[in-house]
């Protein structure tokens, strides 16, 4: 298995093959974003001159600053609520064997199958009559409530494994619970917090169908809501779309690409959970 | 056992550590989802306080509506050819880079790549690929394949299988992530001990390697059973539901009927079916993949 032979040559002649075939749409999106739209040859074409100018177009018209700022504001803020309050309710309904903890933590499981759309509407209703739609803060206090189904499930599932020695020392040293969490418990839970961060940010960061329904037609965006805007505008006019959409790939691929091994590791780290 | 030292465990954590996740947990998921329930039963328009209860009509109705039984068929075709195909696919995927290929790191990391990428950023892109002019009938003239060009989602038979495609495409990566780190944690002395008794590769991967994968089989399957039975984004970015409502989904049935023709109500009734299939779907397949990994490891 660990000697390189001429199967393995030829296996890794086929995988390289397979790749291409996956980022065959990566080749061509970036190379129709570089593209003039006067530019009518093949798609899969080269771009023989290509120009920037889709790009500088896509983020003036496109909003997509302000978006960008939005997200990041609204990943970071829900995401760090999310993991403060799941972990901190995850260390009862852990140790605890009382009725409670356990019909908590059922209810809390629940969760995991409900999905978003069958509370979406309700929601929605409530939202308006608060007249929070359209803020960006709305957004903040969906996911962190959204969110703690999972992330509790994560803390839970590794809190159980962990011994509780340290804890008990602490208490007997006169810590409080409190302390003994933020001191003793916190520190512990660092590999499951890093995978509970990296799978919440993707997918508050990714998420459309919330920001479609409470941000639509407001002038606060979030990116993904900010390229659909902006393909609902310029129909046809696909370079500029290409540009916009890879500007909104950018800052995510550049993070997965700087933490890739966090970020596989914290995908795959849900086997364990 | 404990130790006479032990029997003065300390006392619990409090309770009250739970309440700030409750409440959120409360105001966001259960209230409302709750309250969707009670609003299928009635003639709720999204307005009006006033609801008159009308028991089951809304569920009467939906069995003779041919564009909501068509979108349950899609939401079930949907999730299993994607269980089937982006697992499969996966699982090659991750047997191909646990090999002694050099390139193997680098494929991980490129085949991963799309998973991070927001869905509908991925419906758009592919949407103009799929085109009349696009990249993919491009690709096939120049193939010589002329007479392979097609419409891909303007043509009712073929849109659907489009939009499995792209999820497969976008996931396959992932599944491949979960099935790498599973067999990483089989010991290699087992394969050895395999290969050595005189077990060829096939034997060997059926009946050494699948048993002991089956927690990663159990969390894939998961992941992409409850992923295809909610899909929105990629129909919408891709085909918004057509042509007609060829690819309508229940999650995008539910979107149109509540903000385009404002029939909340319906919608809402529409999304307890989504609620009941998932459960179910989930339930049925959590007893069956339980009891393969129980009877396996």
């Amino acid at each position: 298995m660990n000697r390189y032979t001429r199967r393995t040559l030829a296996l890794e002649m086929l995988m390289i093959a397979v790749a291409a075939v996956f980022a065959f749409p990566v080749y061509v999106l970036v190379n129709l974003a570089f593209r003039a739209p006067s530019d009518t040859s093949s798609p899969i074409a080269l771009t023989r001159s290509p120009t920037l100018s889709n790009f500088t177009q896509a983020w003036q018209e496109g909003g997509l600053g302000g978006a960008l700022i939005n997200s990041i504001v609204v990943t970071t803020v829900s995401v760090l609520i999310v993991l403060a309050v799941s972990s901190l309710a995850a260390y009862p309904l852990a140790r605890s064997t009382a009725r409670w903890s356990r019909g908590t933590f059922l209810l809390i499981m629940l969760g995991l199958i409900l999905p978003f759309q069958l509370a979406a509407l309700p929601l929605y209703q409530t939202v308006r009559d608060l007249g929070l739609l359209g803020s960006v803060w709305s957004l903040v206090l969906f996911y962190s409530g959204l969110q703690v189904p999972f992330t509790t499930f994560l803390y839970v599932g590794f809190l159980r494994a962990l011994p509780r020695d340290f804890e008990e020392a602490a208490t007997i040293d006169g810590c409080g619970p409190l302390t003994a969490f933020r001191y003793v418990i916190l520190p512990m839970l660092k590999p499951v917090t890093v995978t509970a961060l990296v799978l919440n940010a993707v997918s508050v960061w990714n998420d459309f169908f919330t920001p479609l329904l409470y941000l639509s037609g407001s002038d606060q965006q979030t990116m993904p809501v900010a390229v659909a805007g902006f393909v609902g505008q310029f129909v046809a006019d696909w370079n500029l779309i290409f540009a916009a959409l890879l500007i909104s790939i950018v800052p995510v691929l550049a993070v997965y690409l700087a933490l890739q091994r966090s970020i596989i590791d914290g995908f795959a780290g849900g086997l364990k959970g | 056992m404990a130790t006479d030292l032990r029997t003065r465990r300390p006392a619990a954590p409090p309770w009250w550590f739970t309440v700030p996740a409750l409440l959120l947990f409360a105001f966001v998921v259960l209230v409302p989802s709750a309250r969707g329930v009670y609003y299928a039963f009635t003639d709720w328009d999204g307005l009006d306080p006033d609801l008159a209860f009308i028991g089951l009509d809304n569920f009467t109705a939906m069995a003779g509506d041919p564009d909501a039984l068509q979108a349950i068929r899609h939401t079930l075709v949907i999730a299993v050819t994607i269980t089937v195909v982006q697992n499969g696919l996966g699982l090659l995927l991750a047997l191909g880079v646990t090999t002694a290929i050099k390139s193997r790191n680098l494929l991980r990391v490129l085949l991963f790549a799309p998973a991070v990428v927001a869905q509908i950023v991925t419906a758009y892109l592919w949407r103009n690929l799929l085109g009349p002019d696009g990249a993919v009938n491009s690709l096939l003239a120049g193939l010589g394949l002329d007479s392979w060009r097609q419409n891909w989602l303007g043509d009712p038979d073929l849109a659907l299988w489009m939009v499995v495609l792209v999820v497969v495409w976008q996931y396959a990566g992932y599944s491949m992530v979960i099935f790498v780190a599973g067999l990483q944690s089989i010991p290699q002395e087992i394969h050895e001990a395999a290969a050595i008794d005189g077990t060829g590769p096939v034997r060997r991967f059926w009946s050494v390697t699948r048993p002991l994968l089956a927690p990663a089989i159990t969390i894939n399957v998961m992941l992409s059973v409850i992923g295809g039975l909610k899909l929105f984004d990629q129909v919408y970015g891709m085909t918004g539901g057509g042509p007609g409502h060829a690819t309508d989904t229940i999650s995008t049935l539910i979107y149109k009927d509540a903000f385009t023709l404002g029939e909340f109500g319906y919608s809402i009734a529409l999304a307890v079916v989504l609620t009941a299939v998932v459960a179910v779907v989930s339930a049925g397949q959590y007893a069956v993949l339980d009891r393969n990994e129980k009877a396996t490891t």
